[in-house]
């Protein structure tokens, strides 16, 4: 038999951190991620498959043990798995109300939390992040300078980064300059 | 900042979060086959350009990624209106009405 091959999963940003008195910024630790379109009854079926009833109001999330559920659109969902990173989400069987695509290695997160969390990220992202129009447990997928991001709200001063892995080191910097302006 | 309301997640979105895609209400021939090379030019290529009102499509490509459909001001950059993609054409007692 031959032998089985094991990627070696390289992060982009692994272990970077940056922090001052308004905000700090790490990476979020690897994860496992999927993206999936579904209607209705699809979105229901593959909840039942993770064991996580996904949101079905725009840019409301779902979270439970370690998953989080985030809707980005009215039949799109970005799943996060931060407990079983290696394991992919996808169901083995094809069902033909959704479509599940695993992204894992494509996206890396940043989180960044403290009183200037909100004040970082507006200077690249042009979205109100007041506790009224992005309350605790919203997401949304927008813009962060010139990256297609999705932020997730997580606590008052804590927000998840979500971004391709390509656009990572750009993000990392772009935040670090952001940071510096929130500090003053 | 001009914002621009995404009818999908049913909220006002900075115009960044938004790209341009074209004029809107094109219908596409049934019979491609029975145009003449006039009438394929200006179903294919031709679009209007007025100063004043335009029916658009755009894209809300990096918010819920969906089509919509915009009444534009080309003068003032006003969106009078958005809606889904999908929805009847506004009439134009309908325009006239946003115009007030
Ligand atoms: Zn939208």
């Amino acid at each position: 038999m031959a032998d089985s091959i094991t990627a070696e999963r390289r992060e982009i940003v692994a272990g970077f951190k940056f922090a001052n008195n308004a905000v700090s910024i790490e990476a979020a630790p690897a994860a496992s991620r999927t993206n999936l379109r579904a209607t209705t009854a699809g979105a229901k079926s593959f909840g039942k498959s993770i064991s996580l009833e996904l949101p079905t109001i725009m840019h409301e999330t779902a979270s439970k043990a370690g998953r989080h559920a985030l809707k980005l659109g009215p039949d799109e969902w970005l799943l996060i798995d931060t407990k079983n990173i290696n394991d992919s989400m996808v169901p083995r069987l094809a069902n033909k109300n959704f479509s599940a695509v695993d992204i894992s290695h494509r996206n890396c997160a940043f989180v960044i939390s403290g009183a200037g969390a909100a004040n970082t990220l507006n200077t690249a992202c042009p979205r109100d992040l007041s506790l009224a129009a992005f309350p605790v447990g919203t997401c949304s997928r927008t813009l962060f300078g010139k990256a297609e991001v999705v932020l997730y709200r997580t606590a008052k001063d804590t927000f998840r980064l979500e971004c391709w892995r390509t656009f990572a080191t750009y993000v990392r910097d772009y935040l670090m300059d952001g940071a510096k302006d929130a500090h003053i | 900042m001009l914002l621009i309301h995404c009818p999908y997640c049913e909220d006002d979105r900075p115009e960044l979060e938004f790209s341009h895609a074209g004029q809107a209400h094109i219908v596409r021939p049934t019979d491609m086959d029975g145009l003449s090379d006039e009438e394929f030019e200006a179903m294919f290529f031709i679009r209007d350009n007025p100063k004043g009102i335009i029916l658009e499509r755009w894209r809300h490509s990096m918010g819920c990624g969906r089509f919509l459909n915009a009444v534009r001001h080309t003068v003032t950059d006003k969106f009078l209106k958005t809606y889904k993609a999908g929805q009847p054409r506004p009439t134009d007692k309908d325009i006239e009405d946003l115009l007030k």
